[in-house]
C-alpha cells in the first residue's frame, strides 16, 4: 500500500499481447456483423427490403425486428428506474417501427467478414416517413414537436428536493444574483469502440460471450433474461477493454443482445465490433444541460439559500434513468453549506443519442453551476474568490455532514470526512494564487492578457450495492484473486495485487488478479462512480484477511502453536522467535484432503499421510481449500474532494486560449498507488481539457451530427494539453472502508470546466456562462461585450 | 460474383508472410486479420488517431491508410517486432512501463512504433522535440504527462544500453550498428536543413 | 467502415497507368493519406484503383536554380527535410511544417495534396502563390497546369480523369524576395481555420490564403497601404462559418495573418537581402 508499483499488466500491453474485445478469435470460423443504422433523427420505418442481401456472397442471417421474439422483442430494460421517471422510455433491440435518433439500430447483417457485412447492410432498402426532429433544450422544451408522440412536452421526468425554504431564504437575503448557465454535449470516446463476440457451445448448451463492457455481470443477466438462458448457462468474460469512461456501463447494447442470439442460431461464433463513425450515433453522450440558478448571499459572500432549475437533456431514451441529473442535482453543492436549498430538474427527450453517465457523471455540470455562482458572488461583492469559498465551506469538524438530500444511490447525501480549508490551503500555495496579482501586471505590461480561475468539488465514490473478492491460495503458493468489476485501464490488477501482498504478506509478485470474468466471481456489480478501489479493493481485503485467518488456522495446527505466535512473511508462515514455519503452499495442500496424490506435494494431504483418524478430515465449519470469500457492502458513498486552479492567457487578436499552469489538489483518502492515482488524475484532467475547450457534439436542427469523425470532434492531442500538470495530495482517510480509501477515477475531470471558464472569465473581464469556449466562440463573446 | 483475391507476400518484423486477399483489405485488417498479429489496433479507421501507426521500412504510418496489396514491399515493423530478440523491453517499452506512460493500453502501440522511429532520428531530443515526436497520437487516458517523461526516459535508457554495448565491443572488433549511423545521418540531415533555414531567417511559422 | 470492393492494378510503366485509368470510376493511388479514408467512410467507391507507387522515377524531388520540381511519389517528410528544396523555395518547408502530422507526411505525397485540391490545405495555396503547374499525363500526352488553371472548384483540379499527375514544379524564390508562411488551427496539425502565406518581390506583395473561399485564392497587396491590406484581402474573399468557427471569426483571423506573414515576409526579403 502506497507505493508506486509498475503495473503488472504493462508487459503484456507493451509487447501488443493485450488481448482486447477484437482480438478475441472465439473459434475457427467467426462472423462479423454489421449493423444498418438509421440516418434520420426521427422517422417512421414504412417498410425494410431485406431481399437483394441474402444472396450476396458470404452473407449468412440478415436479422430486422420482425425476426425477434419473446424477450427480444420487447423493448430495452430501464436500468434504474425511479418513482420521477413517470416517462421513461427505451428503445428496441431493432426498431420496430420508429426510429429516434440518427445511428439507431434497424438491422444487423451477418457474414463472413465485416467487408462484406457491410457490402450487405448497403443493399438494404428501408422506406422512411420522416418526421419532424427535436434537436436542443431549447426545442425539447419548446415541445412543439414531440419526441415520443405519449410523452407530454418531451418530459421524461422531473424531480424536485428541498432543504429549508429557498424561496424565502433568497428573498430574505441581502443581495440576490441570478445566472443562466450552459453546458453543450460531449462524449467519453474511449479509443477502443463498443464491442462483443459470442460463441454458442451445443455440446455443453452454455452461451460464452466476451464484451468491452464496464459490467460483465449486467450483461450475463440481461443476455440470460432476453435469450431465454438460465443464467449459469451465460458466461462473460471482459476481455482487455481499451477505455471506458462510463460508456461501457450501458448495457445491454443491441448488439450484445444480436450477437449472441446470431452465435445461437447460426452455430459459429459471431462478432461484432463497432467502428468509430458508429461510436458517435450510436453508443452514449453526455453533460448538456441549461441551467438557471438563483442565490441569496450575506455581507462576507455566505450562500443563505440556493435555489436551482436544470433541463437535462438524456437523448431519445432513458435506458439509465436520472443517474447523471440526480448526480447533478446533489453534487453540485460541492464542499459548501447551501443554506436553504431547492433544486429541481426537468430530463428532457431528443431525436440525438442516448445519455448516460460519462466520467464525472453529472458533477462536472453541477460544480460549472456551483462554481460560477461563487465567482459570481465574489465578483459582486468585489472580495477574493477563494475567501468566497472558505467562508462556505464545511468545517473540518462538522463531518459527518448530512445535506439533508438523497443521493443516486438512494442513500442520504452524507459526506463522510475531509478538510476543505487545508485543500484550500495547498491550491492557493500551489498556483500561487497571491502572487498572481503581481504577475498579471508583469504580463500587462508586455501587453499579455492573462486570468486565473479557481473551482472545488466533492465527488461521492465507492457507491453501493456491493463488490466481493475471491482469494485463493494455491498449492504452489501462488495467489489468484478474482473480483467481478470489470477494468479499463485503471491499473487493478496491481493495485488489488498490492493489497493482497500486504494483507496476507505474499510477495507481490505472487498475486494474479483476474477482473470482470463471471466463472471467477458471479457476483458483482460493475466499475462505475470511481468504485473500484473502494469497493473492490475493500472486499478484497475482506477476503485476503479471512483467508489468513484460515492460513493461519492450519498453520497452528501444522506448527503446534497458537495463532497469536503466527506470523506470514514472503509466503511462509512462521512461529515468532523460532526458525518452525510452513510455506501457504503447503497449507494450500493441507488444507484440502486427499484421496489420490497426483505429484510429490500433494502425498503430505492423502488420507495416510495426515490427520486425525477420530477427527473428520474437513472440520466442522470449514471448508477445503485454502481461500477467502468475503463482500463489501457500505452503507453509503464515501465523498472524495479536491480543488483545481488555473492560470490561463488570451490572444488579444486571434482569441486562442492557452492553459499556462494548472495545478490540482486531490484528497482521495489514503492512496494505495500513488502512480496510478496521478495517471488518473492527467488523464481527468485532459479530459476536462477536451471538454472546456475543444469537444462538442455539433448537431445540426435536423439531428445531423456533424462532427461524427476524430477530424471534427477534437480530441487533444499533447499539443493542447498544458506542459506539467502540477499535483498535490492530502490525504483525508474515510471511516467507512478498511482501508480509508475514497475513489479516484473521475475526479480530474470534474471542475476543469469551471476552472477554465473563472480564469477565462477573470483575464477578459467578460461574464462567461457557457461552456465550451472555442476561440471562435470568445470572439463572438467580445464582440458582443463591446456593443 | 466474388472478389478478386491478390496473392502478396508481406515481410513483418522480419518474416515474410503470404496471403491471399481482396485489393480492399486495410493493411491493419491484414495484419490483425489474416496474420493474426493483433498487437496493432484500430481506433478510428480514418488516420487520426494515431494507434494503427506501424514503421514502414522503419518510419512510421498508419496501417488504416495503406492497402495490403500495397504493402508488399515495404519492410513493416509492427509493436510485436520491437522487443530485443531475447524478449527485453525495448528502451522504449521499459520506459512506458517505468514512467506509467499507458493506462488501458490501446493507443499505446502507435506510440511506441512512433517514438521507436523518432528516437532513432532524433535520439536526445529536448523536451520540445519529445512532446513534438508524440504530437500526432491521440490518447484518451494518460493525459500525454507520463508519455512526455516517457519518450525522456527511453532517451535516455537508450543511450545508456548503447554506452554498454559500445563498451563491450570496444573489446571486440566489431562494425559500426546501423543504429548509429541512422542517428549520424539524422543528425546530418537536421543540421544541414536547420543551416539552410536560417540562411533565409526563419518564417513566422517555424 | 471498410471500403466497398474495388480493382486493383499497379502498373510499372506510366502508359500503362494511363491506359488503366481509361476505365470509368477509376481513381489513382499515390500516398492514400486522403483517399483511403474516403474510401472506408464509401464516400469513395471507384471501379479500380491505379496504384501508381510501382512506377519508376517519380520519387525524385530535383532541384535547380529555377525551382523545386517534385515527382508524383515524393513524400511530404522529403520535401519537408529536404535542404536543398528550403534554399530554393523556404515557403515550401515553412508550409508542409503544417500538413497533418509527421506520421501522414512520412506516406503522403505533395503531389497528391495538390490534386485532391483541397482549399483548406496548404500546399495548392503555396503553389498558386508561387505560380507553380502541373505537369501531367494523359491519353493525348503530356500537359502542364498553371496553377491559376488547376483549383476549379471545391475539391476539383482540372486533371483529368484520365490523367496522371507526375510531377509539380514550385518556382524558386528569387534573389531579395520574402516569403512567410503562418496558419490558425482549432488543434495543431488539424486543417486550418484560416492560412495565410505571403510573398513579397521588391515592392510586389501578394498572399495567398487557405479555408476562406472554394479554392485556394492569391490576393494582389501590391501598392495597398499596410492597414488597408487585411480589407483589401477580405474583399476577394469569402470566410464562411461552420462548426468551428464563425465567418466573423475567419474575417478576424485574415486580419490578423495578413498582417502577420507581410510582415515577415518582408523581413525576410530584408534578411535574404544581407
Amino acid at each position: 500500500m502506497g507505493q508506486p508499483v509498475q503495473r503488472v499488466e504493462d508487459q503484456r500491453f507493451l509487447r501488443g499481447g493485450g488481448r482486447y474485445l477484437d482480438d478475441v478469435a472465439a473459434g475457427p470460423g467467426t462472423l462479423h456483423a454489421a449493423v444498418l443504422r438509421s440516418p434520420h433523427a426521427h422517422a417512421r420505418v414504412v417498410d425494410i427490403d431485406v431481399s437483394g442481401v441474402l444472396d450476396v456472397p458470404g452473407v449468412h442471417a440478415v436479422y430486422t425486428y420482425d425476426d425477434l421474439t419473446g424477450p427480444m422483442a420487447e423493448p430495452l430494460p430501464v436500468l434504474i428506474p425511479h418513482p420521477a421517471l413517470t416517462h421513461g422510455r427505451t428503445q428496441y433491440v431493432l426498431a420496430r417501427d420508429e426510429v429516434n435518433h440518427v445511428g439507431e439500430a434497424i438491422a444487423i447483417v451477418v457474414a463472413e467478414d465485416r467487408y462484406l457485412a457491410e457490402d450487405a447492410v448497403d443493399r438494404i432498402v428501408v422506406d422512411y416517413e420522416v418526421l419532424p426532429a427535436v434537436v436542443g433544450i431549447d426545442a425539447a422544451r419548446a415541445a412543439e414537436c414531440l419526441v415520443h408522440e405519449d410523452v407530454p412536452g418531451n418530459v421524461g421526468a422531473r424531480l424536485e428536493q428541498t432543504v429549508g425554504d429557498a424561496t424565502a431564504a433568497i428573498a430574505a437575503a441581502p443581495h440576490r444574483l441570478e445566472l443562466d448557465l450552459e453546458i453543450e454535449r460531449s462524449a467519453c470516446m474511449p479509443l477502443e469502440g463498443r464491442g462483443t463476440v459470442a460463441r454458442w457451445d451445443p455440446d455443453a448448451g452454455r452461451l460464452v460471450l466476451w464484451t468491452s463492457t464496464q459490467s460483465s455481470t449486467g450483461v450475463r443477466a440481461a443476455v440470460a433474461a432476453k435469450l431465454g438462458l438460465d443464467i449459469g448457462h451465460v458466461d462473460v468474460i471482459t476481455p482487455d477493454v481499451g477505455g471506458g469512461f462510463g460508456v461501457k456501463i450501458v448495457h445491454p447494447w443491441p448488439e450484445e443482445l444480436l450477437v449472441p442470439m446470431a452465435a445461437r442460431a447460426l452455430g459459429r461464433p459471431v462478432k461484432f465490433v463497432e467502428d468509430r463513425r458508429e461510436h458517435f450515433v450510436s453508443s452514449a453522450h453526455e453533460r448538456g444541460q441549461v441551467q438557471h440558478v438563483e442565490v441569496g448571499f450575506d455581507d462576507d459572500g455566505r450562500l443563505l439559500g440556493l435555489d436551482v432549475e436544470f433541463w437535462h437533456d438524456h437523448g431519445a431514451y432513458t435506458p439509465y434513468g436520472l443517474i447523471v441529473p440526480i448526480i447533478t442535482s446533489t453534487q453540485l453543492l460541492g464542499p459548501y453549506k447551501p443554506g436553504a436549498y431547492r433544486v429541481v430538474f426537468e430530463s428532457l427527450f431528443t431525436n440525438t443519442v442516448i445519455v448516460t453517465p460519462y466520467r464525472g457523471a453529472g458533477r462536472p455540470q453541477g460544480c460549472f453551476a456551483m462554481e460560477r455562482t461563487m465567482d459570481a458572488i465574489a465578483e459582486y461583492l468585489g472580495r477574493d474568490r477563494a475567501e468566497v469559498r472558505a467562508a462556505n465551506f464545511i468545517a473540518p469538524h462538522e463531518f459527518p455532514y448530512d445535506h439533508g438530500l438523497i443521493f443516486q444511490d438512494g442513500r442520504a447525501l452524507e459526506y463522510d470526512s475531509g478538510d476543505y480549508p487545508a485543500s484550500l490551503e495547498k491550491l492557493r500555495k500551489l498556483i500561487g494564487w497571491d502572487e498572481f496579482a503581481a504577475f498579471r501586471r508583469e504580463c500587462a505590461a508586455q501587453g499579455r492578457t492573462v486570468g486565473i480561475g479557481l473551482a472545488c468539488y466533492v465527488e461521492g465514490t465507492g457507491v453501493g450495492p456491493y463488490e466481493g473478492a475471491h482469494v485463493h491460495v494455491e498449492t504452489t503458493g501462488k495467489v489468484k484473486v478474482a473480483t467481478g468489476l470489470t477494468t479499463q485501464g485503471q491499473g487493478h490488477e496491481t493495485a488489488f495485487a498490492q493489497i493482497v501482498a500486504d494483507e496476507l504478506g505474499v510477495p507481490f509478485a505472487d498475486v494474479e488478479v483476474v477482473t470482470g470474468d463471471t466463472r471467477r466471481m458471479p457476483y458483482a456489480v460493475g466499475t462505475f462512480a470511481s468504485r473500484a478501489a473502494v469497493m473492490s479493493g475493500s472486499a478484497i481485503v475482506k477476503a485476503a484477511r479471512r483467508t489468513k485467518e484460515k492460513a493461519l488456522r492450519l498453520a497452528a495446527e501444522a506448527l503446534e502453536a497458537s495463532v497469536e505466535d503466527l506470523e506470514i512473511v514472503e509466503g511462509v508462515v512462521g512461529v515468532r522467535g523460532t526458525d518452525r514455519s510452513v510455506p501457504l503452499g503447503t497449507l494450500s495442500v493441507l488444507s484440502n484432503p486427499l484421496r489420490y496424490a497426483f505429484d510429490e506435494a500433494s502425498k503430505a494431504a492423502t488420507q495416510f499421510s495426515v490427520g486425525d483418524s477420530e477427527a473428520p478430515p474437513v472440520a466442522e465449519g470449514e471448508e477445503p481449500g485454502l481461500e477467502g470469500k468475503d463482500f463489501y457492502s457500505p452503507v453509503h458513498a464515501t465523498f472524495a474532494s479536491g480543488m483545481h486552479a488555473a492560470i490561463v492567457e488570451t490572444d488579444p487578436a486571434t482569441a486562442e486560449i492557452r492553459i499556462l499552469r494548472y495545478a490540482v489538489v486531490h484528497d482521495c483518502g489514503h492512496l494505495i498507488n500513488p502512480m496510478v492515482v496521478e495517471g488518473q488524475i492527467h488523464g481527468g484532467v485532459a479530459q476536462g481539457i477536451g471538454g472546456a475547450l475543444y469537444e462538442r457534439m455539433a448537431y445540426d436542427e435536423g439531428g445531423q451530427l456533424l462532427n461524427a469523425s476524430f477530424m471534427d470532434f477534437l480530441m487533444p492531442y499533447v499539443t493542447e494539453i498544458p506542459d506539467g500538470i502540477e499535483i498535490d495530495h492530502l490525504e483525508t482517510p474515510s471511516p467507512l472502508n478498511p482501508l480509508g480509501i475514497k475513489g479516484a477515477g473521475e475526479a480530474g475531470v470534474i471542475p476543469v470546466s469551471a476552472v477554465i471558464a473563472a480564469a477565462v472569465e477573470d483575464a477578459e473581464g467578460i461574464p462567461i456562462r457557457a461552456m465550451p469556449i472555442s476561440p471562435s466562440d470568445l470572439h463572438t463573446l467580445r464582440e458582443d461585450h463591446r456593443s | 460474383m466474388s472478389e478478386t483475391l491478390h496473392e502478396i507476400r508481406l515481410r513483418v518484423n522480419g518474416i515474410e508472410h503470404e496471403l491471399r486477399v481482396p485489393a480492399r483489405r486495410l493493411l491493419s485488417d491484414a495484419l490483425r486479420g489474416e496474420l493474426g498479429m493483433t498487437g496493432t489496433h484500430v481506433g478510428c479507421e480514418h488516420g487520426v488517431c494515431g494507434a494503427c501507426t506501424i514503421l514502414v521500412d522503419g518510419e512510421p504510418g498508419r496501417s488504416c491508410l495503406m492497402l495490403a496489396v500495397a504493402a508488399q514491399d515495404h519492410e513493416i515493423t509492427t509493436v510485436e517486432g520491437l522487443a530485443e530478440p531475447d524478449g527485453t523491453l525495448s528502451p522504449v517499452q521499459q520506459a512506458f512501463a517505468e514512467c506509467h506512460g499507458l493506462q488501458c493500453g490501446f493507443c499505446t502501440p502507435g506510440f511506441l512504433t512512433t517514438v521507436t522511429a523518432g528516437l532513432r532520428r532524433d535520439p536526445c531530443p529536448t523536451h520540445e522535440r519529445a512532446r513534438d515526436m508524440i504530437a500526432g497520437n491521440l490518447c484518451r487516458c494518460t493525459g500525454y504527462q507520463n508519455i512526455v517523461r516517457a519518450v525522456e526516459r527511453a532517451a535516455t535508457i537508450g543511450t545508456e544500453r548503447a554506452a554498454t554495448l559500445t563498451t563491450e565491443r570496444a573489446a571486440t572488433v566489431g562494425t559500426e550498428r546501423n543504429a548509429t549511423i541512422d542517428t549520424e545521418r539524422a543528425a546530418t540531415i537536421s543540421t544541414e536543413r536547420a543551416a539552410a533555414l536560417a540562411d533565409r531567417g526563419s518564417g513566422v511559422s517555424s | 467502415m471498410k471500403p466497398a470492393p474495388f480493382d486493383y492494378v499497379r502498373p510499372d510503366r506510366l502508359a500503362d497507368a494511363v491506359a488503366a485509368l481509361a476505365t470509368p470510376e477509376s481513381k489513382v493511388l499515390a500516398g492514400g493519406q486522403s483517399l483511403i479514408p474516403l474510401l472506408s467512410m464509401r464516400l469513395a467507391a471507384p471501379s479500380v484503383l491505379v496504384d501508381i507507387n510501382g512506377l519508376p522515377g517519380l520519387d525524385a524531388i530535383t532541384v535547380t536554380g529555377d525551382g523545386v520540381r517534385v515527382g508524383a511519389l515524393a513524400r511530404h517528410t522529403a520535401m519537408l527535410e529536404s535542404a536543398e528544396v528550403a534554399r530554393v523555395q523556404p515557403l515550401v518547408p515553412m508550409a508542409l511544417a503544417h500538413v497533418a502530422h509527421a506520421t501522414i507526411r512520412n506516406r503522403g505525397t505533395t503531389v497528391g495534396s495538390l490534386v485532391h485540391a483541397d482549399a483548406a490545405a496548404e500546399m495548392p495555396v503555396v503553389l498558386a502563390l508561387l505560380g507553380g503547374s502541373l505537369d501531367v499525363e494523359g491519353s493525348s500526352g503530356r500537359r502542364t497546369i498553371g496553377a491559376a488553371e488547376l483549383f476549379t472548384g471545391p475539391m476539383e483540379s482540372a486533371v483529368g480523369p484520365d490523367e496522371v499527375a507526375v510531377s509539380a514544379f514550385f518556382p524558386a524564390l528569387r534573389p531579395g524576395a520574402g516569403v512567410a508562411f503562418d496558419e490558425i488551427a482549432r488543434r495543431h496539425g488539424d486543417y486550418a481555420l484560416v492560412g495565410a502565406a505571403a510573398l513579397v518581390e521588391g515592392e510586389r506583395v501578394r498572399v495567398g490564403y487557405l479555408s476562406v473561399s472554394d479554392v485556394p485564392t492569391v490576393v494582389d497587396l501590391t501598392g495597398v497601404a499596410p492597414d488597408d491590406r487585411a480589407d483589401a484581402a477580405l474583399e476577394r474573399l469569402d470566410p464562411a462559418g461552420d462548426i468551428h468557427a464563425t465567418a466573423a471569426y475567419r474575417r478576424t483571423l485574415v486580419r490578423v495573418l495578413t498582417d502577420r506573414v507581410v510582415t515577415a515576409a518582408i523581413d525576410d526579403a530584408r534578411g535574404a537581402g544581407r
